[in-house]
């Protein structure tokens, strides 16, 4: 279980997350409207941030993933000459622990690119290098179902995404939540993902707090009133 | 993120693998320095023709009177005097790897040349110090035509060769190392591909320094005959002494009509040695040359494989990967000159400099006015990860012609955060994060490799790291 307390950031010296509490349970959906990540410098000034009991916090990033921690980034990096291939079996190898030769990984890299409606060829380009904000998407969508975290959390996945694209990466998220009972956090600004994805949980945040947290019918009356009429 | 960075160092095993050295036990030893008596004494040694006594007495004169260059990396503490010019191993090359003395059948063994040779190779030059000791050539290969001998051993059954090519391509007066090598060259290869004759696998060649101060100074003479293929690889290493030792090397590649030449070099010499080595290609109508030249070790490497395109639509290419560690300053590149019309050719330069080391691209293009129509494309990258490491580029362009179509591209980069952080979210280290990085922009470049070199050098930056305060 993610169980964030009393959580407050602050980005060049600006505090832009006032306290929020937040707890998934395997096999929940979150949504939380309005961004929060994906900013290099930030600083956690107070509060804690535990993943079944151990603070996130302390770990750094390899160590959050080995763990069961995903992140899928709004603005993957492109990584030129490393094959797709190769890192997620690399990658792949060090979650699960176990050694999956070439041929058998490609079979199983092969069978979840099918999910996601990707051609084979895609797993000998180099990863993300020269691909469209979409296949980006896509393929952050793709090392999640390879590496089956626990808890996903996804920034910012479905801006930049037409309707077609949108549809297949909730595909991707909707089967992990299903079958590996992943818990999910999708952080967004529009709530068109979540007609596609059904949250468990709304929550609605404005001015570095979550001012409103509700079931998925929030989302519809968050459509029809705009983020204003959350205003405190 | 944690405070320790993780640093990528190539060769921090060198010791162990490569920097070994067995005793001295030598047929011949020519006294410290270079004088006149020591340049007639090698060629008395290898009992040559009268020509190329002459030959390396008049080079000699020209190593004397030409100053030491300063356009490139720091030559002043080379000490002309205190090196070995001449040391002979053994008293003639073995055809049988089991007629080889053990200590030096040990060092090529652990160096893994002839199981090497038996996997990959089409033929085998083993060189320690200043002679070639071992040498072989599939059976049939030598049925087709193909020469591949000790450039000595050449020299006594293709004088007719020699006194055509040898020293036409980088004369003495080149430079003032090419002018060293030529007033006591020993040693190297020569490749001769009959016309039309195509050699799948490599030949390959292997030099060795074992002995302390030692000079070694190959002389390699490569003729690929018209509609030919050929590939030549070279490898490279020594032991780690305190002292310095100098390797010069000329290497002459003739690239007859629609012949087409491969040849790579993984340099991989001790911190020690001063690499400084002048090769250059003569390509002629519809050929096509290409260089590979991997640069891992030395002190100082000055080194930039250069092509001739006299015949017209000929093709020259250098392919350039250099890692420039601790104390070590790789001063690479290539030059190409266009003489003929619609010739074209490519440079690739890719650099990692770590650990205070310096990497330096040096590249010249050259389009003569007769030369309509030439292409050409450079490009050159830096990976510089850390601060107290440097990279610096030089390119130069001659265009003499208006017709002309050149393209030159640079970057330098430094590892990102950014890459590191995504990396590592996958679960890598910080460590496999950024060897991931490196292998990753030198891939276009290692994909060109021979398997063998290919694999050894992902493994060199894979596992050689070294935890230090960053």
């Amino acid at each position: 279980m993610l169980k964030i307390e009393d959580l407050h950031i602050n980005i060049e010296g600006k505090e832009i997350v006032k306290g929020i509490n937040l707890e998934i349970a395997s096999g929940e959906i979150h949504a939380l409207t309005q961004a929060l990540m994906g900013h290099p410098t930030y600083e956690i000034t107070k509060g804690k941030v535990t993943f079944n009991g151990k603070n996130l916090l302390k770990m750094n990033p390899s160590e959050r993933s080995l763990a069961g921690l995903f992140l899928s980034f709004q603005y993957p990096s492109e990584v030129l000459g490393v094959n797709i291939a190769n890192f997620l079996r690399l990658v792949y190898n060090k979650r699960v622990k176990k050694t999956l030769y070439p041929a058998a990984f490609r079979k199983l890299l092969k069978e979840k690119m099918e999910i996601l409606d990707m051609k084979e060829e895609f797993m000998d380009r180099y990863l993300n290098e020269g691909f469209s904000g979409g296949e980006k998407k896509r393929m952050e969508i793709l090392q999640m179902l390879i590496l089956k975290p626990k808890i996903a959390i996804l920034d910012e996945t479905d801006s930049g995404l037409d309707i077609d694209a949108l549809k297949i990466v909730s595909k991707g998220v909707t089967l992990l939540n299903k079958t590996a009972k992943t818990g999910v956090l999708l952080i967004t600004h529009y709530t068109r993902l979540l007609n596609h994805i059904k949250p468990d949980k709304v929550h609605v945040m404005r001015n570095g707090k979550i001012v409103k947290s509700g079931g998925h019918e929030l989302a519809n009356e968050l459509e029809k009133k705009g983020y204003t009429a959350f205003e405190e | 993120m944690t405070n320790q960075k993780q640093k990528i160092n190539i060769n921090a095993n060198y010791k162990t693998k490569y920097g070994f050295n067995v005793a001295e036990n030598y047929v011949y030893k020519t006294e410290k320095g270079l004088n006149e008596e020591v340049v007639k004494k090698i060629s008395e040694m290898k009992d040559e023709p009268k020509w190329m006594r002459d030959f390396r007495l008049r080079a000699y004169k020209i190593f004397k009177e030409k100053p030491m260059p300063t356009w490139g990396g720091d030559l002043s503490k080379i000490d002309f005097d205190n090196i070995f010019y001449y040391l002979k191993p053994t008293d003639n090359q073995k055809r049988d790897w089991e007629d080889v003395p053990i200590e030096m059948k040990e060092t090529f063994e652990k160096l893994g040349i002839p199981q090497a040779e038996r996997q990959h190779l089409a033929g085998v030059k083993a060189q320690f110090d200043s002679e070639v000791i071992y040498g072989s050539l599939l059976k049939e290969l030598e049925d087709e035509g193909i020469i591949f001998l000790g450039t000595d051993e050449a020299l006594k059954k293709y004088p007719e060769i020699f006194e055509e090519y040898f020293g036409k391509l980088v004369p003495p007066s080149d430079n003032k190392f090419s002018a060293l090598n030529s007033a006591v060259w020993s040693g190297g290869s020569f490749v001769y591909i009959p016309k039309g004759a195509h050699v799948k696998r490599p030949l390959q060649a292997y030099f060795r320094i074992n002995a302390q101060n030692m000079g070694q100074f190959e002389r390699t003479l490569i003729i690929a005959d018209e509609g030919s293929y050929a590939s030549y690889v070279e490898g490279c290493s020594a032991p780690i002494y305190s002292a310095d030792s100098l390797h010069s090397a000329v290497v002459e590649v003739f690239v007859k009509k629609g012949a087409r030449f491969k040849y790579t070099t993984i340099q991989n010499w001790s911190n020690d040695v001063y690499n400084l080595v002048t090769k250059r290609a003569k390509v002629e109508e519809d050929g096509v040359m290409e260089w590979v030249d991997g640069n891992l070790g030395s002190r100082l490497t000055q080194k930039y494989p250069s092509c001739y395109l006299v015949g017209e639509r000929a093709h020259g290419e250098v392919l350039s990967i250099a890692y420039g560690g601790k104390g070590q300053h790789q001063d690479a590149g290539g030059k190409i000159f266009h003489i003929s019309p619609n010739t074209t050719s490519s440079i690739i330069s890719k650099s990692v400099s770590a650990f205070g080391g310096r990497t330096s691209y040096r590249g010249l293009i050259y389009v003569s006015p007769s030369a309509k129509n030439a292409k050409s494309r450079v490009e050159c990258d830096a990976l510089i990860l850390d601060a107290e490491s440097r990279s610096d580029t030089f390119p130069t362009m001659k265009i003499d012609e208006s017709s002309a179509n050149i393209e030159h591209e640079a970057t330098v980069s430094k590892i990102g955060e950014e890459k590191l952080f995504y990396l590592m979210s996958r679960g890598l280290t910080e460590t496999e994060a950024m060897s991931l990085i490196v292998s990753g922009f030198i891939e276009p470049i290692v994909k060109e490799l021979p398997l063998e070199y290919a694999v050894e050098l992902n493994r060199l930056i894979e596992l050689e790291m070294e935890g230090s305060v960053g």
